[in-house]
């Protein structure tokens, strides 16, 4: 963890395995927080968590149990207590974003299986109680051709009523070496990912090696609606991100 | 639906950028014995008494509030590099290398170990400072928002998300508009309309 901070990183296959899991949640926390869709959810990443939370859980009680020193418990505790908070906030924001794009999200095989399973049968659920709610309250008075709930009505082409997340938009990106004018001409459609802090930046046209520089911007650029190769783009730099965790400036 | 609000989803409450700045390594000066601690989020320790030891902020600033430690305040965190930021931060438009999460770190070890600050009041009047004279230039930059891309270096997290929902908000605004402007028409026909405010560079860019 300590080299890992102090000095700069030279290998990023060292610095990937060497990453703990709670880093590589935090960054998912945050890109999930910050970006405007849904992720696709880390579900290796959370089982692992999940085993280990439930080994810390155990190790506490063993040690309360055979009254280790109190303030070595409570340590454990805390960090115990910081990695829930970590999964939960996680776990959270999606089912937010779920519900928040509820029927697109179903209706869209690609956001779908983004989903885990719990989280599709949340978005079922949610989907029906709240298709049947509004059914019986508003929409069966509504005239015939007003009662669909995806739709402003029946002459409608398509589902006018479904909020769809916005992909064309702005994100706050930290870059992870300092970035000239010249990579930023929306002509060459750049693509940003959006996250706070890990920022991953990439360019179709050029992907960065993964050199890391102490020189850091912040970029505020548009997220177009990124194409399929952007895609593949996207998932290099959530490998090249590694780097810049968890503190980007004070990485040497 | 529709009209449900999201202005906390997609930010960051400063207490959880606090949070983040929790995982920083600083160094503390154990007083007492402890053996190595395997946490989920790595291992620390072991701790000897008067030897020093790399461990997050969170656990340093629980270690503090038991009174098991002192903290080293970090190497920026002295007057005289303070001083000098301080300086450079007003004399040029351009922000200074501060570590990302200054202010929290700060913050935190203003509250829970003022004792192991050499200077505390000075050095805490500096970082308000500084503070205060780089979010006066987040403002000001604010103001020369335009381009659809804009980069700003060595901004830290907080100031960051003071903007966040701010800036995003406004750079939407701006393209939405361009994109009017461009809708009806092709680029050339454009370049026809005089009356259409086109004093946007060029260059999309800011570089700072």
């Amino acid at each position: 963890m300590a080299t890992e901070e102090s000095a700069s990183v030279m290998d990023d296959y060292e610095t990937l395995i060497s990453t703990t899991d709670v880093e590589l949640l935090k960054r998912a926390w945050r890109n999930e927080k910050a970006a405007p869709e849904i992720l696709q959810f880390e579900s290796s990443l959370v089982q692992r968590i999940k085993e280990q939370i439930e080994l810390a859980e155990q190790n506490v009680e063993i040690s309360e149990a055979n009254n280790i020193d109190p303030l070595t418990v409570s340590l454990y505790q805390m960090d115990l207590d910081r990695t829930q908070f970590l999964l939960r906030s996680y776990l959270r924001v999606r089912l937010q974003k779920i519900e928040k794009y509820l029927f697109y999200v179903l209706k869209t095989d690609e956001y779908l299986n983004r989903l885990s399973k719990q989280e599709q049968m949340f978005a079922r659920r949610c989907t029906d109680d709240l298709g049947s709610h509004l059914d019986e309250t508003v929409l069966a008075k509504l005239p015939d051709n007003y009662q669909s709930i995806l739709k402003q009505s029946i002459t409608s082409e398509e589902d006018d009523m479904v909020p769809v997340p916005r992909l064309d938009t702005f994100v706050i990106c930290k870059a992870k070496q300092y970035l000239s004018g010249l990579d930023f001409e929306p002509e060459y459609r750049t693509v940003l990912s959006f996250l706070l802090c890990p920022l991953r930046i990439n360019f179709v046209t050029e992907c960065p090696s993964l050199l890391l520089q102490t020189e850091t911007s912040w970029v505020f650029g548009t997220l177009r609606k990124y194409s399929a190769s952007s895609r593949i783009v996207l998932i290099c730099a959530f490998l090249a991100i590694v780097f810049l965790l968890p503190n980007g400036l004070s990485v040497a | 639906m529709a009209g449900q609000s999201d202005s906390n989803m997609s930010l960051f409450s400063p207490g959880e950028i606090e949070f983040m700045a929790g995982d920083e390594l600083v160094e503390i000066v154990p007083n007492l014995r402890m053996n190595s601690l395997y946490f989920i989020r790595g291992d620390y320790g072991p701790f000897h008494p008067q030897l020093a030891a790399q461990v997050p902020l969170w656990l340093a600033v629980a270690l503090k509030k038991r009174g098991k430690c002192t903290i080293r305040p970090p190497q920026w965190m002295s007057i005289e590099n303070l001083a000098q930021v301080l300086e450079l931060e007003r004399d040029s438009h351009a922000f200074q290398p501060l570590p990302f999460h200054y202010l929290e770190i700060s913050r935190l070890l203003f509250d829970h170990a003022r004792e192991d600050i050499p200077d505390m009041y000075m050095v805490r009047s500096l970082t308000e400072d500084i503070r205060d004279v780089r979010f006066h230039k987040v403002e000001t930059n604010l103001e020369k928002f335009t381009a659809s891309t804009v980069t700003w270096k060595n901004m830290s997290a907080m100031e960051v998300n003071i903007i966040r929902a701010f800036a995003g908000r406004a750079l939407q605004a701006f393209y939405k508009h361009d994109n009017e402007q461009q809708a009806p028409d092709t680029d050339r026909m454009l370049d026809k309309q005089p009356q259409i405010p086109t004093d946007r560079p060029k260059r999309n860019l800011k570089p700072r």
